[in-house]
């Protein structure tokens, strides 16, 4: 039977006569369904998608960067001092434990309602202060997995007489990436989510349209319970082009 | 060929080496031998500058290397160096390891490399390992293959830091093998070791460093049979 008809001749019936089952069916009705509600989980959806693909390309830009500076001024050879070096050196490190210091709830209020109070773009500015926010992260699990690395292995490449660039490219990069890539994912899993936080500042993304139908049918249950179940599908899903990418990295590991 | 003037190091506060000066002629096999922390494995790392000195020259074939102008990836590529921990790349194949350098540095093709590659595999008997990866090989292996990756860019003098204290006791004679061969075809050495069989048969000089600096030099039979230097002659009495 189709699901608009038995909406109907449900909601003819006296509200205390429904079985459980009929009255979950109503509120799910209510959620999904009524109005083409379903839409509205998507285009939230859409910008949530939007949001994590735009911090994502601005954290990861940003990560790198601060993360070669930072491996770059640590792994200079004693006696040696560059003050240019040194000096951006310090703006990356100030820029770390700021962001590492506060919370992202904060951060997202500060760059929406006073940096750029004025804007209108919600979406840009809360993909802004996620990407600024991931990329704090993002540099120090890089400049971890370069750090981590055995500096025999640069060496090596060093006395072969591959130049720095060279070694960083054939040696050294790809195997700090294989090293740093589960807790990329992580970080790109947590990112996936903190999304959600950008409707407080007006972002109109999945949260934010589901909050709308809650307060539009006085029900919040089953857009609260959509919502988490589209968020656990996106997670699962890149947890498993995870493993996929990390089972192929693996070759050389075998015994 | 090499050579070294007024050469120091230190690392903070630390002198390691005080003023060394040394030459290496071409053809040559100089083994260095001495006590732990006495400045030998920092004096070769200093030869093909992967350790920077703090003071002094190192002059290879007439260019001062230490001069910041000079290039120092064209003098690396003429010097083979051989480590404790062999340093093979875990995440390539044998033969890519092995062909990395001369293709990106000397601009090899692939396949002249790869030929090149396993001619010289063939000579350390390890030609059917071309396609495993090095956590799939032995120490001794690992260690012959790391002396190939080596002789593939055809350098002049190769250089050994400890190339068999990381070995099981039964893989050191494979690894000291291939060295051997290396010396007869006329390679100019320079080995850090603790082997002082090896040291006695092949070396041409031995050097005894200790303390930064090198205490006492000649051919190993008068080193061994008549040591001077009283440093020295506690050290032999403890190592034979």
């Amino acid at each position: 039977m189709n699901v608009d008809a038995l909406y109907e001749s449900l909601s003819a019936l006296n509200k205390a006569d429904l079985s459980l089952w009929q009255n979950m069916f109503m509120r799910f009705y209510r959620a999904w369904f009524e109005a083409d509600r379903w839409k509205s989980y998507f285009e939230g959806l859409g910008t949530t998608l939007e949001v994590t693909v735009l911090a994502l390309a601005f954290g990861v830009v940003l990560g790198v960067l601060v993360a070669i500076v930072r491996t770059a001024h640590d792994q200079q050879r004693p006696g040696t001092k560059n003050f240019l070096l040194g000096f951006v050196n310090l703006i990356c490190k100030v820029y770390v434990t700021i962001i590492r210091g506060t919370p992202m709830m904060v951060q997202l209020l500060i760059w929406g309602f006073v940096i750029f109070a004025t804007s209108r773009s919600f979406t840009l500015v809360g993909a802004l202060g996620l990407g600024i926010n991931s990329g704090a992260y993002v540099a120090e699990i890089i400049r971890g997995g370069l750090m981590s690395l055995d500096p025999g292995q640069a060496e090596a490449g060093r006395s072969l007489g591959l130049n720095y660039i060279q070694t960083m490219r054939f040696v050294v990069i790809p195997q700090a990436f294989k090293a740093i890539l589960p807790s990329l994912g992580n970080e790109f899993i947590v990112l996936l989510k903190d999304t959600s936080l950008i409707s407080v500042i007006a972002g109109k993304e999945v949260v934010y349209a589901a909050r709308a139908i809650g307060a539009r049918t006085y029900d919040y249950m089953f857009p609260l319970i959509i919502t988490a179940i589209m968020y656990l599908i996106m997670v699962m899903l890149f947890s498993y082009l995870q493993s996929i990418l990390e089972r192929r990295l693996r070759a050389s590991d075998r015994r | 060929m090499i050579d070294v003037k007024n050469l120091t190091k230190s690392f903070g506060d630390h002198q390691v080496l005080k003023g060394i000066d040394e030459h290496i002629y071409p053809g040559e096999k100089v083994v260095v031998i001495g006590p732990s922390g006495g400045g030998k494995s920092t004096f070769l790392r200093c030869l093909n500058l992967l350790e920077t000195p703090t003071g002094g020259t190192v002059t290879f074939h007439g260019v001062d290397i230490t001069d910041p102008k000079s290039d120092i990836n064209k003098h690396r590529q003429k010097m083979g160096m051989v480590f404790q921990h062999f340093n093979l790349f875990p995440h390539m194949t044998i033969l890519k390891n092995l062909t990395l350098a001369p293709v990106q540095v000397l601009k090899k093709p692939q396949k002249e490399a790869e030929e090149k590659a396993l001619t010289l595999l063939e000579r350390v008997g390890l030609a059917d390992r071309a396609d495993s990866y090095p956590s799939q090989l032995s120490g001794g292996q690992k260690q012959r293959v790391a002396i190939v990756r080596a002789l593939c860019m055809e350098p002049e003098v190769m250089l050994f830091d400890e190339p068999t204290s990381a070995l099981d006791p039964e893989m050191v004679g494979e690894v000291l093998d291939v060295m051997k061969d290396l010396a007869r075809e006329g390679m100019t050495m320079v080995v850090v070791t603790h082997e002082m069989g090896f040291a006695r048969e092949v070396g041409d000089r031995v050097l005894f460093m200790a303390e930064g600096k090198i205490l006492e030099e000649g051919p190993p039979s008068e080193l061994f049979d008549h040591p001077q230097h009283p440093r020295l002659q506690d050290f032999l009495s403890k190592v034979i």
